[in-house]
Order: C-alpha cells, then structure tokens, then sequence
C-alpha cells in the first residue's frame, strides 16, 4: 500500500509539488493570521517552512538540493528550479511600470557597481581577519561573498583550493537565506516601499533568489522592480571577480 | 486565447536568455549576463507596446497574470529547495562574511535610493483581478 503510493508520488513529481507547496502556504498563512495576527506576512513564514524542509533534507538525504533529494519530492526541485523560477520571475514585469525602471534607471546601474564591489570587500576583510593572506583564496571567499555563482566562477578561473570554494558557495547562500528570511523585517526601515529603492536593493544584494524572495514576503509589487537588476549582478560578479577584482586584490597584498 | 500570453512570455524569456548568454561568450565568462533582466525589460516593452494599440485579449492577459501569480509559491518551492545545511555547514567564515555583507548593503539602500521622490506604488487597476497573487496578499503591517 505504502509502496503503491510512494509509487504515485515519484510517478507525478511536478504536481506533488503544487499540492506540498499549497499546503505549506496554507499553513504558513493560518500561522500568519493566528499566531502573530498577520504582523509576520504568510510569504515570508511560508519561505522559512521551506527552509527549514530544504534544511531537514539536506541532513536527511546529504545531498545539495534540500527536500528534492528525497525522491517522493523532486518535484520540489523541477517547481522551485531555475527553468520556472525564472519564468515566473519574468512574468512579473507584466504588472511592472516602465517609467518607473526608467527613472530609477541610474541609481538601479550605480546599485550594481557599488554592490559587487561593497560584498567583494566585505568578505575579503572577513576572509582576512580569518587568517588567509593569499590573494586568490581572499579573491575567491569575495567573490562568493556577491552570490554563491560568482564565487565558484571566480575560484575556478584563477585556482583556488576547493575547500575555498565550498567556503565561497557557503558564504554566498548565508547572504542569499538571509536576504530571503530577513527582507520583510528590515524593508520599513531602510524605506524599502517603492519601486525605486526595490531596484537599488536587487543591485545591492543581487542574489536573485533572495532578492526575489525577500521582496515576495515584503510586497509582490515590488518583485520585479528588484529582479530587473538583481538579474544582472551575478553576471557582473563574474565578470569583475577573476579580472578586475582579483588584480587588485594581487596588488594590494602583493 | 491565454497560451498567447504564455507564449509571449516564453518567446521573451528565451530571447533575453539568448543574449545573455551571448554576452556571457563576448565578455569571455561563464555566466548569463542579465537575461532574465533583459527578458523582463523586453516583455514590459511588448505588454506596454501591445496594450496601447489594444491588441492584447485579456485571456492573453490571464495567461501572463497567471505565472505573475504562480510566482510566490514557486519563490517557496525554491527555498526549499536551498542547500541550508550546507551553508550553516560552512563554518564560521562563511557565515559571518554572508551576514555582514547583507547587513552592510542594509545600511547602503537608504543612502543609493536617496532623491528619490518616495512615490508609493500606483495601485494596479486594470490587472488588479489578473495579477492574483497580489489581490490575497497584504503588506507586512
């Protein structure tokens, strides 16, 4: 019986998903709604259940890609993947307001630089105070500093160990959890509610994932807004890391 | 009939992934260089484009308004889809670098979105009824 219905389950992973994810929703917003009389939105307790199931399968099963490591919840991995996650987030400039991008146009392009360079520094001084002193191991837990892509790009391209590596990745999906988890609590005080600032804030952080779910939690309208140029940041991570970045770091410590 | 709307938005996706992937070959890095970015810019373009001549039905409409919607759960669907344990499993480093990056970026919005006139979002009326997702959610209060 147990067997035949694992077998239903593996046989359909792509709507298993839709009716774990409903349900995870709808036990996120009962929360919401009763346990802290919607203070705390149902997105961003909905993102944390999710969380902490990727958490508990992760230790679970091993593997790299949470609860989808478990076989009767692939689907979670096709759902939640970046095929559809990127054609939903695309699908959200269909609310969005042209001249708004426009007008915030130049702040949304300065974000970018100063953010790439703002992480890249940061986990270069951390790095530092952690004890390593060579240039490409510092450039590498940088560059994973800006996400979690950029800093493998970067290790692979100028030799780094793979433990710096790993260090980089995890550095990269602290920010990204964190941005995901804590947006919604700190939007009203850094006046994260227009479009404007939403495309300053997917500059800054530019971890599509958690810019894209952080802001999901504090107001869907501003999704977009913030996905325009978070999209953007990884590749300019990438470009940046093992060229300019790196030399410069080379430079400085010699 | 809504699969044109689908279609659209499939057609400007692939689009913007291509270029993106062209820029990433031309800057020599393997990365897609703001495709969905530019995706986005291009399907706000077409939208804006096609509604202005009227040529955008609305059961086109609902297919796009349907994904705008199936946007949160599948946001949910990927955190749970996060390597969590591994990033806590990082160590110390790694951690302290991811949060304080986050932190400071925090305290730099204020400062970049600074001149900006704080104009609230203009409340969507004609997508009110297609853009679902939002009609059920409310801010944090």
């Amino acid at each position: 019986m147990f067997q035949i219905l694992s077998d239903v389950f593996i046989d359909n992973p792509l709507i298993v998903s839709f009716a774990l994810v409903g349900i995870t929703m709808y036990i996120a917003y009962f929360m919401s709604d009763k346990l802290t009389k919607g203070r705390i939105h149902g997105s961003a307790i909905a993102i944390i259940l999710g969380l902490i199931l990727a958490y508990a399968g992760g230790v679970w099963t091993g593997g790299e890609k949470g609860i989808s490591d478990i076989s009767i919840f692939a689907g979670i991995g096709l759902m939640g993947g970046g095929m559809l996650r990127d054609f939903a987030i695309v699908s959200t400039a269909f609310g969005a307001n042209f001249d708004e991008i426009k007008k915030a146009g130049f702040s949304g392009v300065a974000s970018l630089f100063i953010g790439v360079v703002l992480s890249f520094v940061v986990g270069v001084a951390i790095a530092f105070a952690f004890g390593y002193t060579d240039a490409v191991s510092l450039t590498t837990i940088g560059a994973g500093t800006a996400t979690y892509i950029v800093g493998p790009v970067t290790g692979a391209a100028i030799g780094a160990s793979s433990t710096v590596i790993t260090i980089s990745i995890a550095a990269g999906l602290v920010k990204s959890i964190l941005t995901m988890v804590g947006t919604p609590f700190i939007a009203k005080y850094i006046g994260l509610n227009n479009p404007r600032s939403a495309m300053v804030y997917g500059g800054l952080i530019g971890t599509t994932s958690g810019v894209a779910g952080g802001l999901a939690a504090t107001d869907p309208k501003l999704v977009p807004y913030g996905a325009v140029t978070a999209t953007f940041y990884t590749g300019l991570g990438c470009l940046m890391g093992p060229s300019v970045l790196f030399l410069v770091t080379k430079a400085i410590i010699g | 009939m809504v699969i044109f709307g689908v279609a659209l938005l499939a057609i400007c996706m692939l689009t913007g992934l291509f270029i993106g992937e062209v820029l990433g070959v031309l800057m020599g890095i393997e990365a897609n260089v703001g495709g969905v970015g530019l995706a986005m810019l291009m399907l706000v373009l077409v939208i804006d484009h096609l509604k202005k001549r009227g040529k955008l039905s609305l059961p086109a409409q609902e297919g796009l308004g349907f994904w705008s919607a199936m946007y949160i759960p599948i946001v949910i669907a990927m955190s749970a889809n996060q390597n969590v344990a591994a990033a806590l499993d990082g160590g110390p480093l790694a951690v302290v670098a991811g949060v304080t990056a986050v932190v400071i970026s925090w305290l730099f919005v204020p400062l970049l979105s600074k001149g900006a006139h704080q104009i609230p979002i203009e409340e969507e009326k004609e997508n009110s009824m297609l853009a679902g997702g939002e009609s059920n959610v409310s801010n944090i209060k």
